[in-house]
């Protein structure tokens, strides 16, 4: 490309106004009005639902059998206003936390493992996939005493759990991702000669970001659940919100036990809006998601 | 110089289909020759296999494969990259040392006039700025040879003229032998030195017409009364002679 007259240049046509403003994907301000009507609606609903549980606990409930549904009130003053009893929670919340994490960061590493190996492969993938699709299916109480008898009631079994519940949505979102390369990219990679690892390096695995996301905020919120359920079943240890909500629910203490629910509630939705968060850092600059 | 050699060249797909039959034609460099043809008549076909993305039945094809440009269909630029970014892929994919690949994209991009979008990523580019991309992209390798398998079809008139002075621009700079293919007869009659006709399945060559116009080319030939008549007998021979 040399010798080139800079007077023979082409005037560059004008770049598309709409193109970069609608699907930039950055977040247009909202209008007041719609503001309000984003955030009254669930709001509202919100105080029918405080409405009903009032009623349920005051009138519907006679006061002997109260603490079947104590009122929000009582709950907030005894789950959440009492530091004993909100520092056992937070205790909880927390040793719930670092089992959900480290079952999650387990899944994801052994996932996106797995879902390589089986891109690579198609042996591989024809052999692996009726197993995890089995894997998949087991019901977590049926294996609960295999699990007690291999590793234990302790905090292994909890995170064995975590990672049963949480690996599937990652393999399958990150294999199809992975196989979702454009076969026009495939041929320019193939022009280039470039190798298996390049061509998984700079084209399938930045293509399959997007899906792996999907799947990172599904097993997000299942690895919650796994580490709440794990818990549940393997009590032997540090005492995670799994095991708070059996005592509770022992003790009759239905104020604790309805702030547990809504701090384990929590937990996952706070999971879930990280890995959102995330993937709009991340992939945010180029992905144009459809749904934004 | 003969840069790429296509002799009694056959290609019939697994399934049976017959797609290409006996075609023959060299292409030197500085010679811009399309391939014009309905659809469906093998003419992309042609190009995967002269690219070595598809392996021909029969005949031979002589070519340097490590020095291909091919310019696809659709801009097929990675949406996770920036212009730049696109642009310096091939040369990466080459191993080049960074500042060497950092400049010919640099180069490139000025030539398509892309200058100033280097940070942009695809998805807030339009349609032809796309292509300008994809085109800049295929060039910093400097190949000696470009294949173009109708890259402009999806693009409105006006980007489209944009496009193919935007291509001549770069066989005039490059030198390069340049096989295009379209199904549009006024293209193929503005860029080219030679069209070649081919007809329905199985694709064979039925006609060959020289294009005597001196480069560059102005966009107004197209309203030239020689440029008429030579479309029209593309056309014909395109219709299979009996219109």
């Amino acid at each position: 490309m040399t010798g080139v007259d800079p007077t023979t240049q082409f005037i560059a046509e004008p770049p598309d106004p709409t193109a970069a403003d609608t699907t930039a994907g950055g977040v247009r301000r909202l209008p007041r009005e719609s503001w309000a009507r984003t955030v009254l609606p669930p709001l509202l609903l919100g105080l029918v639902i405080l409405g009903i549980w009032y009623l349920i606990s005051f009138v519907v409930l006679d006061p002997r059998r109260r603490f079947l549904l104590e009122p929000p009130h009582e709950v907030l003053q005894v789950g959440f206003f009492t530091w004993d009893n909100l520092s056992t929670i937070l205790e909880g919340l927390y040793w719930s936390t670092r089992v959900a994490l480290t079952g999650l960061a387990i899944s994801i590493v052994l996932g996106v493992t797995i879902a390589v190996i089986m891109s690579q492969t198609v042996i591989f993938e024809r052999a692996l996939f009726p197993y995890l699709v089995f894997l998949q299916a087991i019901p977590i109480l049926a294996i609960v005493p295999l699990i007690s008898f291999w590793f234990g009631t302790g905090e292994n079994s909890r995170v064995l759990v975590c990672v049963l519940i949480s690996i599937f949505p990652i393999i399958v979102n990150t294999l199809f991702g992975l196989q979702s390369a454009d076969p026009l990219h495939h041929d320019l990679f193939t022009l280039q000669q470039a190798n298996r690892w390049t061509r998984l390096r700079k084209l399938m695995f930045p293509g399959a970001l997007p899906a792996m996301f999907a799947g990172l905020r599904i097993s997000a919120g299942l690895s919650v659940i796994g580490a709440i359920v794990g818990e549940f079943f393997f009590g032997r240890g540090e005492t995670g919100l799994g095991q708070l909500l059996k005592r509770y629910a022992n003790r009759l203490e239905g104020e604790q036990l309805i702030a547990t629910v809504i701090i384990s509630s929590a937990l996952g939705v706070v999971v879930f809006l990280f890995f959102g968060w995330l993937q709009r850092r991340v992939i945010g600059k180029w992905y144009q998601s459809t749904t934004q | 110089m003969t840069a790429l050699a296509f002799q009694g060249l056959g290609m019939v797909f697994p399934d049976g289909t017959e797609a290409l039959d006996d075609i023959s034609f060299t292409v030197d460099r500085g010679e811009f020759v399309t391939v014009v043809g309905p659809s469906g008549c093998g003419k992309s076909t042609l190009l995967r296999i002269a690219s070595g993305l598809l392996q021909h039945t029969s005949g031979s094809v002589e070519v340097d494969r490590d020095d291909i440009g091919y310019v696809f269909q659709e801009a097929a630029l990675l949406p996770w990259r920036t212009v730049r970014q696109n642009v310096e892929l091939l040369a990466e994919l080459r191993n080049l040392p960074k500042g060497d690949r950092r400049a010919k994209a640099q180069q490139a991009i000025e030539m398509v006039g892309l200058s100033g979008f280097e940070h942009h990523y695809p998805k807030s580019l339009s349609g032809g700025m796309r292509m300008r991309a994809s085109l800049a992209r295929s060039l910093t390798l400097e190949p000696p040879v470009f294949l173009f398998d109708e890259p402009f079809g999806a693009v409105d008139e006006i980007t489209r003229e944009h496009l193919n002075d935007q291509t001549q621009l770069m066989f005039m700079a490059e030198n390069f032998a340049g096989l295009f293919i379209t199904h549009s007869i006024g293209e193929a009659v503005y860029m080219s030195t030679r069209v070649l006709v081919m007809s329905a399945r199985p694709g064979r060559l039925v006609a060959e017409f020289p294009i005597p116009f001196e480069f560059p080319r102005s966009p107004d030939l197209r309203f030239d009364p020689e440029f008429a008549r030579i479309s029209g007998e593309v056309s014909h021979a395109l219709r299979g002679g009996h219109a």
